[in-house]
């Protein structure tokens, strides 16, 4: 045969092209800065980060799942056969027919793309990932057919030349995608550098069931604060951008883009490709960010983000809320990037929009974002009679009452706490004055030297007691109190519990220490905050709590790690970035058609937006709330 | 604006009303966001006092790329290194704030410097509009938000009225790496200063308006307006006695002299 040596030497060739386009995009992401990773701990942990974290997300859409564990696997596996068979000619007929039977299997998962394919939802990216199938289909007809002969099927030599010249052009075509692609810049790419990313990813500890939420600290004093450029992010970063297959999961969820603001988080990571790999975002066959056109922004990897990358506005948009993280196949970190550049807008150009520097410079001058006198913090508990820790020194448990006091509408969650605490004689101090905010907004806005000051003191006023546990009313307090002091190298929370009221709540209620009445009112749904579920992952004290008093909870279809923010997060209402809806509006809407006439919710931020919804709409209340009034009245004997 | 004009702002430490703690004092800073819309070039910024105080560096948190502290200990006199700074600087507009919001707070600082310097003072600036042929326009902040368009010849001190645009964001990182040039200049103790006796200030009392407004537009300029004194009136073509005898008049009104 005259052509025989076609086939096996095109293989050959484009296997060394994705090899050059590997080591080609290996130097973009090494651009961004250095991070310490554990290389082959991650690239042992690889496969099993791969087939069980990943493929644990991935299975929330079955469809899906099923459809990647057959094309993947199967081409995978077919990959490294063609290898041996035609590339290295090994003529077993076992291994041929092993070869056939990942084919077939890759074929049918590539017809479910396919079909897939044919009616896209909108979320899905388009331009080349339409032609994804097919080429899916040209590669596993293509190698069946020039398997049958090493299989023992078909006689060797059968269809002659013309044949084999057939299939030399279809394995150019499909391995251009399937190879080519993957490094140069394709829809394969996901493979590529989702396999690495998994291995090299920024928070390790996410696998195996984890959860890693806190933010990192910022460097502070250096040259520069926060990411300008592509390349101030850390390389991993840069990796895990390049690691997104574009299934807009997480645009199908971000709350901002639904409310019409310009925020896309799945336009974000692929403007930060663009940022990175340089170009323009012409390509991009996906959603835009809502009211603002594809096709102008320009990226190189030293130059300013900000300045026609991406708009500021769409950072701003950000509630923080992290469900686009949670519903990430890739687990890519949208929020801890948005942060990032937050940082830098902030702390270098001082360009927080709106109510942001004046929020910033309060929090600065008074340790509150609302620049009340900083004496006035426990005025809420004049008549609570609780103890300070000044005085007590120690205490079974410090309330944390964060900036909720000096809000009135908030103070009547702390006063109900307090209330079911007395009820379940709780030996209880607050730190009174020496309380300061939490720093969780200063943190989200960008100004984490705000944020590692009042850490710093918070933690130091705090090592001076003794305390077992800390209780908090705030989701936002409790996280950064949980995840984020941790970093600043402080004993003062070692070896304390740090719980949200829920949590508390429920111990007390199933030691039996409270005694509560049965709940005789109407439907009553809950909405989860984000920095108490996906961030802290407690979904399930608030919804005992609730069943303790006989309500079966109406769940809205958003619930539970798939929450719909309320918008209160991430210092949104303070940027207030406009859009054509409100985020709590639509939140409300969740609410309503469940038909419930009340949602209980566990966080002060989250009362203040959904209160913040017109009338008539369901009554809005915390768990402490509803739990006081219906505190069983002691008889007296 | 045309360019080289040399403005020289003049900041202190301001104290927040609700914590007391010090901080980038209002009108200072609107002194300095005028200056860097004046010419962000050849703007000096220059506060006379500790030289470590971290306030400082809000300042320079505007875009600052270097203050000038003239260092003075803590019982010190702004006032002697300032008029020697100014004299031997090229500075042709300095921008104060009203009074400080913290020390003295006298709000003489401006005047006496014009005094010393003879240059003419612009009370409560709200904006410069021009500045050419060794001439300003200036406006200036009255009451209910009217303005006042006067021409000053340069070199001319102006107080920054909390009218005019508020100072830019202070963003930590250029702050943080701003140029501190501290002048080797010797610290002047304030004798008179020595001598008294300090208190907390308590909240003046306020004169009771008596709302007679009849329509809700009254009312609404009765809560709105700041207070004024009602029966001012311009005098223009009166002699200088008849001007004396009304000023006379007014204080005796006022029981400012009695």
């Amino acid at each position: 045969m005259i052509l025989d040596w076609l086939p096996p030497t095109l293989i050959g060739v484009l296997l060394v092209l994705a090899g050059i386009g590997a080591i080609r995009r290996m130097n973009l992401w090494r651009a961004g800065q250095a991070e310490k990773v554990d290389f082959l701990a991650g690239l042992f942990a690889m496969p099993k980060r791969y087939l069980h974290d990943l493929h644990h997300v991935v299975e929330r859409d079955k469809y899906m799942s099923r459809t990647h564990v057959a094309t993947g696997g199967g081409f995978v596996l077919a990959m490294v056969l063609v290898v041996f068979v035609h590339l290295f000619g090994v003529k077993n007929e076992i291994l041929a027919w092993a070869l056939l039977a990942a084919l077939v299997l890759m074929f049918c998962g590539a017809l479910f793309v396919y079909k897939r394919r044919m009616n896209p939802p909108s979320r899905l990216s388009k331009g080349p990932w339409m032609r994804l199938p097919k080429s899916l289909l040209t590669f596993s007809i293509t190698f069946f057919v020039l398997t049958l002969p090493a299989a023992g099927i078909l006689p060797e030599g059968t269809g002659g030349w013309i044949l084999t010249l057939v299939l030399s052009v279809l394995i150019l075509m499909s391995l251009s995608e399937m190879l080519f692609g993957m490094t140069w810049g394709g829809p394969m790419k996901h493979a590529f550098a989702g396999a690495l990313h998994l291995a090299f990813h920024r928070r390790p500890e996410r696998f195996g069931g984890g959860r890693s939420t806190g933010l990192k600290p910022a460097a502070l004093g250096e040259a520069s604060h926060g990411v300008a450029k592509p390349t101030d992010f850390k390389w991993n970063q840069l990796l895990g951008f390049d690691a997104c297959v574009q299934c807009g999961r997480c645009e199908a969820v971000c709350p901002a883009f639904a409310a019409g603001q310009p925020l896309n988080p799945k336009k974000l990571i692929q403007d930060m490709v663009v940022g990175f790999a340089g170009g323009t975002d012409k390509k991009y066959a996906g959603s835009a960010y809502p009211g603002v056109e594809v096709g102008n922004a320009k990226g190189a990897p030293d130059q300013i983000i900000t300045n026609g990358l991406i708009s500021s506005d769409t950072l701003w948009s950000c509630t923080t809320c992290r469900a686009c993280v949670e519903e990430c196949p890739m687990m890519i970190e949208h929020v801890d990037a948005i942060v990032d550049m937050r940082r830098f807008l902030t702390l270098e150009k001082g360009e927080t929009p709106n109510k942001g520097a004046q929020v910033l410079e309060n929090i600065i001058a008074t340790d509150n974002p609302n620049g009340y006198s900083p004496a006035s913090r426990t005025h809420w508990a004049a008549d609570q009679n609780l103890n300070l820790m000044k005085d007590v020194k120690q205490a079974d448990v410090l309330f944390w009452v964060s900036d909720g006091a000096f809000d009135m509408r908030s103070q009547r969650i702390l006063r109900a706490f307090v209330k079911l605490m007395k009820a379940a004689n709780i030996d209880v101090a607050i730190l009174g004055d020496e309380e300061l905010d939490s720093g969780d907004v200063a943190r989200r806005l960008g100004d984490d030297a705000a944020f590692q000051s009042l850490a710093k003191r918070n933690l130091a006023t705090l090592s001076k007691y003794s305390f077992k546990t800390i209780v908090t009313t705030d989701p936002h307090a409790f996280h950064c109190l949980k995840n984020e002091y941790g970093d600043f190298g402080s004993d003062a929370l070692k070896g304390v519990e740090v719980l949200h009221h829920t949590t508390f709540l429920n111990r007390l209620v199933k030691e039996e220490r409270l005694q509560l009445d049965t709940f005789k009112g109407g439907k009553v749904t809950y909405h989860d905050p984000c920095y108490l579920g996906r961030y802290n992952g407690e979904y399930e004290a608030p919804r005992e709590l609730l069943a303790s008093l006989g309500i079966d909870v109406a769940e809205m279809e958003r619930s539970g790690y798939r929450s719909r923010c309320c918008g209160g997060g991430g210092g949104a209402p303070i940027t207030d970035i406009p859009g054509e809806r409100r985020i709590a509006d639509m939140r409300m809407e969740d609410v309503v058609s469940t038909g419930a006439e009340m949602v209980a919710v566990g966080c002060q931020q989250c009362t203040a937006m959904l209160e913040g919804v017109v009338e008539p709409r369901p009554v809005v209340k915390d768990i402490a709330e509803i739990l006081v009034s219906q505190l069983a009245e002691e008889v007296n004997s | 604006m045309p360019p080289k004009v040399n403005v020289v702002s003049l900041v202190s430490v301001g104290r927040h009303p609700q914590s007391g703690r010090s901080r980038r004092a209002e009108q200072d800073g609107r002194a300095v966001e005028l200056g860097l819309k004046l010419s962000k070039k050849s703007l000096t910024v220059v506060h006379a006092g500790d030289s470590q105080e971290p306030v400082l560096r809000q300042y320079a948190g505007m875009g600052l790329d270097s203050l000038t502290v003239l260092p003075q200990a803590a019982d010190g006199d702004a006032l002697p290194v300032l008029v020697e700074f100014l004299k031997n600087s090229k500075a042709q507009v300095v921008l104060t704030g009203v009074r400080a919001e913290s020390g003295e707070s006298s709000g003489m600082l401006p005047y006496l410097l014009a005094e010393q310097l003879g240059w003419p003072l612009v009370p409560r600036v709200a904006e410069i509009l021009t500045i050419k042929e060794g001439a300003a326009e200036v406006l200036l902040a009255l009451p209910r938000g009217q303005r006042r368009s006067v021409i000053v010849s340069l070199p001319f001190i102006a107080t920054v009225d909390n009218a005019a645009a508020e100072a830019r964001q202070t963003a930590f990182g250029p702050g943080l790496r701003a140029d501190l040039k501290v002048l080797n200049v010797e610290s002047v103790t304030d004798d008179a200063m020595a001598t008294w006796q300090i208190s907390a200030a308590k909240p003046r009392p306020k004169r009771l308006k008596v709302v007679k407004a009849k329509t809700a537009a009254d009312r609404m300029k009765a809560a709105t307006a700041k207070p004024v004194g009602g029966g001012g009136k311009v005098m223009k073509n009166e002699t200088a006695a008849e001007k004396a005898q009304a000023i006379f008049d007014l204080l005796l009104e006022e029981k400012v002299v009695r």
